[in-house]
């Protein structure tokens, strides 16, 4: 019976048949008269004989291709969405890899734009001359070598991290298809970092001749204001010093970035850490803590700690010992502290772990435990031992204390924008999360303070606002030479910079590194 | 100047384009004397685009092969349009245009790419539309398509089984075979073998024995597959294999069960295999292996990123720095210079090809076709699927083709018989349509004659 129906179907209607169809169609075959349908029915199970019950399987098959079909397309509209979605969120992030050298394409479509500082200064521009060359321009040359980076010899810094963003133009595209009418090159889009420039002129002319970095960031936002790494190059000539520069019995090594890469022991800037561990593990009772200092003092078989100098302290609370810096008083703290919850405090901190920053950097290392030898943890205590830390990562220390125990996330470039000056993108700040409690930072502050007031920094007691600070001096071999550190903040009671310096075999943080501070803090804090 | 003229073309080439996708659809609705001016215009746009990426082409390289080859392209296409339309009566219009879109995108990007690609191309083009023209014949005359099942089979592990024997390697996969200069790929060609012989045994007979038999049969065609670690043939097969089971049970149970056993045996193969697990980590996080294993993965989302939506202009990009780019990543080559918007509606074209399969399995009255139809209407799918979904890193790459535009000969062949064997299954059923429908009207009349 269904056969026949299936079989009229076919004729009034050759295509696009499916079960609804047969459906509707059958009301329609029964108002035909019935003798007639019977006959036929007769004559067409003669015509259908030989694949009659062929036909029906293969109408029950129509609902499963069917379903296969839908199966497939929504299959691919799955994928033509995730394609969407890379183009739309993943691509412009993604393409900016050094692996990609499709930049030379877009160099001869695009003027490369430029690296601006935050107070509008030209750090890098693209010249084009009459002959359509082109030359990448750093007006100041070394003095941003590091932090903006370079074009030629493998780009590094902002060069490299905003390769194709520069070579973007977000320029109305209307006159683009204009220029590309008159085969003009359409200009990129520039990039505005945070750095101020009269801050890093300082702090460049500050480190002299010295090796060493400089890392300079605004604690409320994460902001980078100033990064110097010494010794530097010229960025518009590395292509023709480059086998000088990577002479490998030079171990002045010139092309790293200290400030992000270079990894130093942390020295006594490292007790401010132990200081904190110190102030939440005996958060009713370290206002009593007291040590008396005989300048040397030992802690048990190959324990032995000694005061800088042999200098002795006396009795010392924990702010005085800080500001200070007796080791003996922090070798003594060391002792009363869990190693393994200074390990952890360091983490949260960015040791071991990383800053998140968007850029190229190292991260500090920090290895102790709470089984570690006696001799290990009064070594870490002050600074000493395995510790490895990076100027940027005692910038955000000390950041992060200045934040009220809230780390943000430190970033260099502030925003993008086409060459008319509309904003493309502008970077947000972020936290990456609260280290410490309120109260801790403010306790820590206040024993920072007195560093600057009548401790190993106080030549900053001359500034006209309150500076929290530590210095430090870090052996790094056994003949007593030493890199001078500082970190700290200004001004104390409203913190708008925080800063890292080392100077590299030099001598002590207050003799090298503390004026390096003091012009920094004079030229940015007016 | 010929940036100039790539800028402005390319504009002109996505609209263009993007009416030969919507005509794709609107075709279907459209009556038949529109349909007609359709299929006209659609002929015009396929022409259209290829003097402009051709102009382009010359403007840039000044070479007067790129005019000979363009001549010669002109003529291939003009032949196959003729040659079909004339020798498949009442073919299908859309299908046949998809085919002339599909092999003028392949020659002109391979033109681009590297010109002797595209004359290697163009010849065995030339030899396989002229040998196809007898596929409406065979499948007429030849009765006995639905009785070979397990010949099918034979056939198919036998050639498969051929590159144990004298089998050579290309990328990592042993799944070539020499004769003479020439080499080919089997399991191109053991591909639509492989679909009669599933359709063939599962006609009639799909109780749990015919099945469990046949899913014996495709099973060895899939371990040989994977034994010459060719992972996307072995997919291929196995998809297909399902959906025809699927299709000729009406059970969901095979469907499911088949998917679980498939989903097992590819832990079991990331477990044995290190070139398994090497596809899926480049799949997972190709960055952070850029400079190994996710190298090609991270060049060709490169080349789609850096072409954004509209390209970077045809001859614009930098195809050649994605290695395999002729033929496994031809997609990101087109994406990077025509624009990603230009490659979704070329998926959209593909997906539009495989409707048509689809309703050729649906109309299709025979039921040995009809699974066939279904069958090899997967097959492609799901091969573009991989190809695709490899270069765009929506799955794992698995190395193989899109079909009829990238580089292979055993991979245009066989895609070219498969179209064809649509076609000529669409004439068939059209053919058979007709005669039925003779008939009853000639019975009618009589019965008609009768009641007077």
């Amino acid at each position: 019976m269904k056969s026949g129906e299936d079989r009229r179907n076919s004729r009034s209607r050759s295509s696009g048949r499916n079960a609804k169809n047969t459906r509707s169609k059958n009301s329609r075959s029964r108002s035909d008269s019935k003798g007639r349908r019977r006959n036929n029915r007769d004559k067409r199970r003669d015509i259908d004989a030989e694949n009659g019950e062929n036909i029906r399987k293969n109408k029950r098959a129509n609902p499963y291709i069917i379903m296969v079909t839908y199966a497939f397309v929504l299959l691919f509209l799955g994928m033509i969405a995730y394609l969407s979605y890379f183009m739309i969120f993943q691509s412009k992030e993604k393409i900016n890899n050094p692996y990609n050298t499709r930049y030379t394409i877009l160099n001869k479509r695009i003027i490369k734009g430029s690296i601006k500082s935050a107070d509008g200064k030209r750090l890098a521009y693209t010249k084009e001359d009459m002959d359509g060359n082109i030359e990448r321009i750093y007006p100041y040359k070394n003095m941003y070598a590091h932090v903006v980076g370079r074009e030629k010899n493998t780009m590094t810094g902002i060069e490299k991290a905003y390769c194709y963003p520069l070579l973007t133009s977000d320029i109305n595209p209307l006159t683009k298809l204009v220029n590309d009418f008159k085969g003009v090159k359409n200009p990129g889009d520039n990039v505005i970092t945070t750095l101020n420039h009269k801050l890093q002129k300082v702090a460049y002319e500050a480190l002299g001749n010295n090796r060493g970095a400089v890392v300079a960031i605004e604690p409320s936002t994460g902001k980078i204001l100033a990064m110097v790494s010494k010794p530097d190059y010229d960025p518009n000539t590395v292509d023709k010093n480059w086998d000088s520069l990577v002479k490998a019995d030079d171990d002045s090594s010139a092309l790293l970035n200290r400030a992000t890469q270079g990894q130093y022991p942390p020295g006594s800037t490292f007790k401010v850490l132990t200081a904190i561990e110190y102030l939440i593990e005996n958060s009713s009772t370290y206002a009593e803590y007291n040590y008396n200092c005989k300048g040397t003092a030992n802690f048990g078989e190959d324990a032995d700690m000694k005061c800088y100098g042999s200098e002795v302290h006396g009795n010392v609370n924990l702010a005085k010992s800080l500001a200070e810096s007796c080791n003996c008083s922090f070798a003594n703290i060391g002792l009363n502290i869990d190693m393994d919850r200074l390990v952890t405090l360091a983490e949260r901190f960015g040791f071991n772990k990383g800053l998140m920053a968007d850029y190229e950097y190292k991260s500090s290392k920090i290895s102790v435990t709470s089984k570690s030898s006696t001799a290990e943890k009064i070594e870490t205590a002050i600074g000493q031992g395995k510790t490895l830390v990076t100027p940027l990562q005692n910038a955000m220390v000390a950041a992060t204390i200045a934040n009220k125990g809230v780390m943000m996330k430190p970033y260099l470039v502030d925003s993008i924008v086409n060459d008319n000056g509309t904003v493309v993108k502008q970077y947000k700040e972020k936290k990456n999360g609260k280290v410490i409690s309120e109260s801790v930072s403010e306790e820590i502050g206040q024993y920072m303070c007195q560093v600057t007031d009548y401790g190993t920094a106080r030549s900053l007691s001359s500034l006209p606002y309150k500076v929290a600070g530590k210095t430090g001096t870090a052996e790094y071999d056994s003949k007593g030479s030493s890199h001078a550190w500082f970190i700290g903040y200004a001004p104390y009671k409203n913190p708008k910079i925080a800063i890292s310096i080392v100077v590299e075999s030099s001598g002590t943080g207050s003799q090298y590194a503390v004026p390096i501070a003091q012009s920094m803090f004079s030229a940015y804090i007016n | 100047m010929s940036n100039v003229l790539m800028q402005v073309f390319k504009g002109v080439i996505i609209v263009s384009f993007l009416i030969y996708t919507l005509q794709c659809f609107t075709v279907l609705l459209a009556s038949e004397e529109k349909k007609i001016k359709i299929y006209k215009q659609q002929v015009g746009t396929i022409f259209f685009i290829q003097l402009m990426t051709f102009s382009v082409l010359y403007t840039n390289t000044k070479e007067i092969g790129v005019l000979i080859i363009y001549v010669f392209q002109i003529i291939l296409l003009v032949f196959i349009s003729e040659a079909y339309r004339f020798v498949y009566k009442d073919l299908s219009r859309e299908l046949l245009n998809n085919v002339l879109m599909f092999i003028m995108i392949g020659l002109v990007v391979l033109t681009r790419i590297d010109i002797k690609y595209a004359i290697k191309q163009m010849v065995y083009i030339g030899i396989i539309s002229l040998v196809c023209l007898f596929v409406p014949l065979i499948i007429e005359k030849f009765k006995y398509f639905n009785k070979l099942g397990i010949i099918y089979a034979a056939i198919g592990i036998g050639l498969l089984g051929l590159v144990f024997v004298i089998g050579k390697e290309h990328y990592g996969a042993k799944n070539w075979i020499q004769i003479g200069g020439f080499e080919m790929q089997p399991s191109e060609f053991v591909k639509i073998i492989y679909v009669f012989f599933l359709s063939a045994l599962l006609e009639k007979d799909v109780t749990f024995k015919r099945v469990f038999k046949v899913s014996i049969l495709a099973a060895i065609h899939v371990l040989i597959l994977v034994a010459q670690k060719d992972l996307g043939s072995a997919l291929l097969f196995f998809i297909t294999y399902l959906f025809i089971v699927f299709v000729a049970s009406g059970n969901f149970g095979y469907l499911f069960g088949g998917l679980s056993m498939g989903a097992v045996a590819a832990m079991v193969s990331y477990k044995l295999f290190s070139h398994v697990r090497i596809r899926v980590l480049a799949w997972k996080d190709p960055w952070s292996h850029i400079e190994s294993e996710g190298y090609q993965v991270c060049q060709s989302l490169f080349a789609i990123g850096t072409g954004g939506w509209f390209g970077l202009g045809f001859t614009g990009g930098a195809p050649n720095y994605i290695p395999v780019v002729e033929s496994d990543f031809i997609f990101s080559c087109i994406s990077e210079e025509f624009g990603a918007f230009f490659a979704i509606c070329l998926i959209i074209i593909e997906i539009s090809c495989f409707v048509m399969f689809i309703n050729v399995a649906l109309k299709i009255r025979r039921r040995f076709f009809k699974l066939t139809a279904l069958g090899l209407a997967v097959e492609y799918i799901f091969q573009v699927f991989l190809t695709v979904g490899g270069a765009i890193k929506f799955i794992p790459s698995t190395g193989v083709t899109l079909p009829l535009i990238s580089y292979g000969g055993s991979s245009v062949i066989s895609t070219f018989v498969l179209f064809s064997i649509i076609q000529g299954m669409y004439v068939l059923d059209k053919a058979d349509r007709k005669k039925i429908e003779e008939e009853l009207v000639k019975r009618e009349v009589e019965v008609g004659d009768e009641e007077w």
